[in-house]
């Protein structure tokens, strides 16, 4: 199984680059692979050697990664790092590095809109430059990713952050959203970069390098909007078919998604809701100290103990929105990242279906009318084809992408229950030491009475 | 346990703690009168039952009736023996209340826990017959008791021994001695809080105080409770986890077990808070008799007001009736006085009159600056025990109300071990996933 998966994979980088599948394979030459991790990334940020081995150069302080936006939010921990090397057939080094950062306000006459500043630095010799900045807007993502779709369309695209978000949103332009959307941008973008095939894809190259007028021009080529139109009719009528047909390993495949797909929506609700709830909860404590010094302002005695108490909640305050910033940082993004990359699943499902839909209305042709089989029989050789190129490219990312998904939701979990581990030590610490100075000072209630 | 010492007057503090935490702790206390026999007892309000019966309309009602439990410890063996044993109900416990309250005016009472639950975040039922708003009203019952049986001077009221002894005709008892009578009407207090002229400063200070304090701890409690609903909530929704982890878990290889076992330490999480948030109840209702204690420190106040405006318009009637005296006597009038008035009008009073007048005042001026000499002794001794058992009070209450902020804070400790336990667990299972 995995020498035929390592065979279609030197296929599919064989194949040109932004070339659509079906055309027999290319050089066979595999193109050095890339590791989809973000330790070299790291290695940018901490200005090393790029020979050095990317496990050295990992770090999990949180506190570089905060250091510099640059950082693409993905997993860090040892452990995945160690998963992604192992599943990569070369582990060599990351040429192509990509940043979306300053966001920035334009007005028109007709719109207001935001562009993000993309920088791209590379080895690669195919580029015209080593380094590249532009400037991009939301439409030309996904103008980016209609064209990625197009030309692979049984390859797992990752997802785009969503046009709108409905619930909660006053404003499109709420610095939090713009914040959460350039995150997501900048995600898209490298998982693009480490994808074996999709990183060296044409209009990727042209989106990331391509200066206004050169970039607008180029965008204006390719099927219209009509012709894109008349396929997804064509597209629908279709798919029905593919399902009938589907061979066993895409219905358990289908079957994944479908449930994975429902789970995961769940858990985007529920890990939400958390948020809610505890930013309710530090609402509440937040009055919750200070009526503790109120207090004590009418109190002799008791008027240090109940500062005490005040002092600790507050702590016990910033411990939680710290715990609360983890949690949105680390968990809540992933998540709904990989929401959003069910529904992606789903569409290639359909394509793949659509594909063999298109093979074998063909074959019912041929065996329904007798007339120009010669030329059905090319074109069924060519869809044949087809089939099977798409097919194996599905099955191949499928694979890449479970890890992947194993590795970002264990890490991403994993770090939920670290931060959750530090929010209840920083909490035991600050009430312990309160007891400590409590029983020092009055030594004939001692609390190990109560405890 | 403290143990009872002989000397009555030695100011005595009840671990309160223990008895709103342990329901089977009694305390030992030692009543000396005439009728009483020398022996600790120990007190406790052990059940709490349904019962239904008819009230005075002859309509059915339900209530719950309360088993106090009076045991006599011997000295040497430290065996307790049952000696009394007797249901009474919150309205019984009420009289005993208001008695004390108009018997010892100048005694902080202790209050008896709400009659009603306020205060309540959601989840905590408001229904007078939820068991567990039952059983907390047990252990402040007991902590009543308790407290009223530490008391240096309230536990030797025979009132109380009865209540404690015996079950029938108690009620008859308590109203034959006629303290509802006795008691001040509001309205004279009132006015009296309003017209006082002279109070003494202290119990100016401590009506503010009584107020600031009161008004801190309901800011406090209603607070609290909706922390506590908030926090409720964060650990519920984990709970949802869980379930869709196991649900997952099902298609999954190689991360199944991992979810699996991460989402049971979920559920652990999430069942937690009920526990946590039942031990809070008891820290609120900690606080929740202080509260209730802040409205006895005024009426302490309350009746200083009424006993000094009462010594002020003694005086004042005092002052008056000898200036009538005078005028009578040295024939000026120099006040408007109704006689005088009726004089002019209907012309002079005899000399037999007028002597007879001024002999009545005369009486009555002595009988006055008598009754003036008693209240400003009563008034003055007032403040004094007053004062004391108010002392005794703050200590007391500095000293409880530490405990309570302290077990507030072991509380929270044994929340976060408890926390870190359960995610260090789910990091583990997530780890392996």
């Amino acid at each position: 199984m995995e020498g035929e998966c390592r065979a279609s994979q030197a296929r599919s980088w064989g194949l040109p680059a932004g070339g659509a599948g079906g055309d027999s394979p290319g050089g066979d030459a595999p193109l050095p692979g890339s590791i989809s991790s973000s330790s070299l990334l790291q290695a940018e940020v901490l200005d090393l050697d790029e020979d050095e081995d990317d496990l050295e150069v990992f770090s999990k302080d949180a506190s570089l990664m905060d250091m510099n936006s640059f950082s693409p939010l993905m997993p860090t921990s040892p452990l995945s790092m160690i998963n992604q090397v192992k599943f990569e057939d070369e582990p060599d080094l990351k040429d192509l590095f990509i940043t979306v950062d300053e966001p920035e306000s334009h007005v028109t006459t007709i719109e207001t809109f935001i562009t993000y500043r993309i920088i791209t630095k590379t080895s690669r010799g195919e580029f015209d430059s080593s380094e590249f900045e532009v400037r991009r807007r939301y439409q030309d993502f996904l103008w980016l990713k209609e064209k990625l779709e197009e030309a692979h369309p049984t390859l797992i695209i990752p997802p785009l952050p969503e046009k709108f978000i409905v619930k909660g949103m006053v404003e499109r332009f709420n610095d939090d959203f713009i914040e959460t959307r350039r995150k997501a941008l900048h995600k898209f973008l490298n998982r693009i970069a480490d994808h074996p095939t999709l990183t060296f894809n044409e209009d990727f190259k042209i989106f990331l390098t391509a200066q206004a007028l050169e970039f607008s021009s180029h965008k204006k080529q390719g099927p219209g909007l009509l012709s894109r139109m008349g396929q997804s009719v064509r597209a629908v009528a279709l798919s029905m078919r593919g399902v009938k047909s589907r061979p066993e390993e895409f219905m358990e495949m289908n079957n994944f998604i479908e449930i994975f797909s429902q789970k995961i929506n769940l858990i985007d609700k529920i890990s939400q809701r958390i948020y809610k709830e505890e930013r309710e909860y530090l609402d509440e404590m937040k009055e919750y100290g200070p009526i503790h010094i109120l207090w004590s302002a009418s109190e002799e005695d008791l008027a240090d103990t109940l500062k005490s108490v005040a002092s600790c909640i507050d702590k016990c305050c910033k411990a939680t929105e710290k715990r609360m910033s983890g949690f949105s940082e680390a968990l809540l993004p992933v998540v709904h990242e990989y929401v959003l990359y069910s529904e992606m699943l789903m569409a290639v499902m359909k394509r793949r279906d659509q594909i063999q839909a298109e093979l074998d209305s063909k074959v019912e042709a041929l065996t329904s009318k007798k007339a120009d089989t010669d030329l059905l029989t090319e074109e069924i050789g060519k869809l044949e084809d087809k089939v099977e190129c798409a097919n194996n490219a599905l099955k191949a990312d499928w694979e890449r992408w479970k890890q992947n998904m194993q590795n970002d939701i264990k890490s991403a979990f994993t770090n939920m229950a670290e931060e959750n581990i530090l929010y209840y030590e920083q909490c035991l610490a600050t009430w312990e030491s309160f007891l400590t100075s409590q029983t020092d000072l009055h030594l004939e209630e001692a609390s190990e009475d109560k405890l | 346990m403290e143990q009872a010492t002989p000397d009555p007057e030695r100011l005595w503090q009840p671990a309160p703690l223990e008895p709103l935490s342990h329901p089977d702790a009694g305390l030992e206390s030692m009543m000396t009168e005439n009728n009483f026999s020398l022996k600790k007892i120990e007190i406790s309000v052990s059940e709490a039952e349904k019962r239904t019966g008819r009230n005075a309309m002859n309509m059915q009602e339900t209530y719950t009736a309360y088993l106090i439990e009076t045991r006599s410890v011997e000295h040497n063996d430290g065996q307790s023996v049952l000696t009394d044993s007797l249901w009474r109900r919150y309205s019984e416990f009420e009289l005993l209340r208001n008695y004390l309250l108009v018997y010892y005016p100048h005694i902080v009472v202790p209050p008896l826990p709400e009659k009603r639950a306020e205060f309540v975040w959601h989840k905590l039922s408001a229904d007078n017959m939820d068991p567990d708003f039952v059983e907390r009203r047990r252990i402040g019952l007991e902590n009543f008791l308790l407290r009223v049986a530490s008391h240096p001077i309230l536990c030797r009221d025979k009132i109380f021994y009865l209540f404690l002894t015996q079950e029938g005709n108690w009620k008859e008892t308590v109203n034959e001695t006629g303290f509802q009578l006795k008691a001040d009407s509001r309205l004279k207090a009132l006015n009296a809080t309003f017209r006082v002229k002279n109070p003494d400063k202290r119990f100016i200070e401590l009506k503010h105080y009584s107020d600031e304090l009161q008004s801190v701890i309901s800011h406090l409690l209603r607070v609290r409770a909706r922390v506590a609903d908030r926090l409720y909530g964060v650990y519920k929704v984990h709970g949802n986890y869980g379930r869709v982890f196991s649900e997952w878990s099902a298609i999954e290889k190689e991360m199944g077990d991992g979810l699996q076992s991460a989402g049971h330490h979920m559920d652990v999480y999430a069942s937690s808070i009920d526990d946590i948030l039942e031990d809070e109840e008891h820290y609120a209702d900690q606080l929740k008799e202080y509260l209730f204690y802040a409205e006895a420190l005024r009426a302490v106040c309350r009746k200083h007001e009424l006993m000094q405006y009462d010594l002020e318009m003694a005086a004042q009637d005092l002052a008056s009736k000898k200036q009538q005296c005078e005028e009578l006597a040295t024939g000026t009038v120099r006040t408007f006085s109704l006689k005088g008035m009726t004089t002019k009008l209907f012309g002079q009073e005899t000399p037999e009159q007028r002597e007879a007048r001024i002999k009545m005042l005369e009486e009555q001026i002595k009988e006055g600056e008598q009754q003036l000499k008693s209240k400003n002794l009563e008034g003055r001794e007032f403040v004094r025990n007053a004062w004391a058992d108010i002392e005794r009070f703050k200590e007391q209450k500095n000293h409880d109300l530490k405990e309570a902020l302290i077990s507030y804070a072991v509380m929270q400790i044994s929340m976060c071990k408890k926390g870190i336990q359960v995610w260090t667990n789910a990091k583990e299972c997530f780890s392996k996933m």
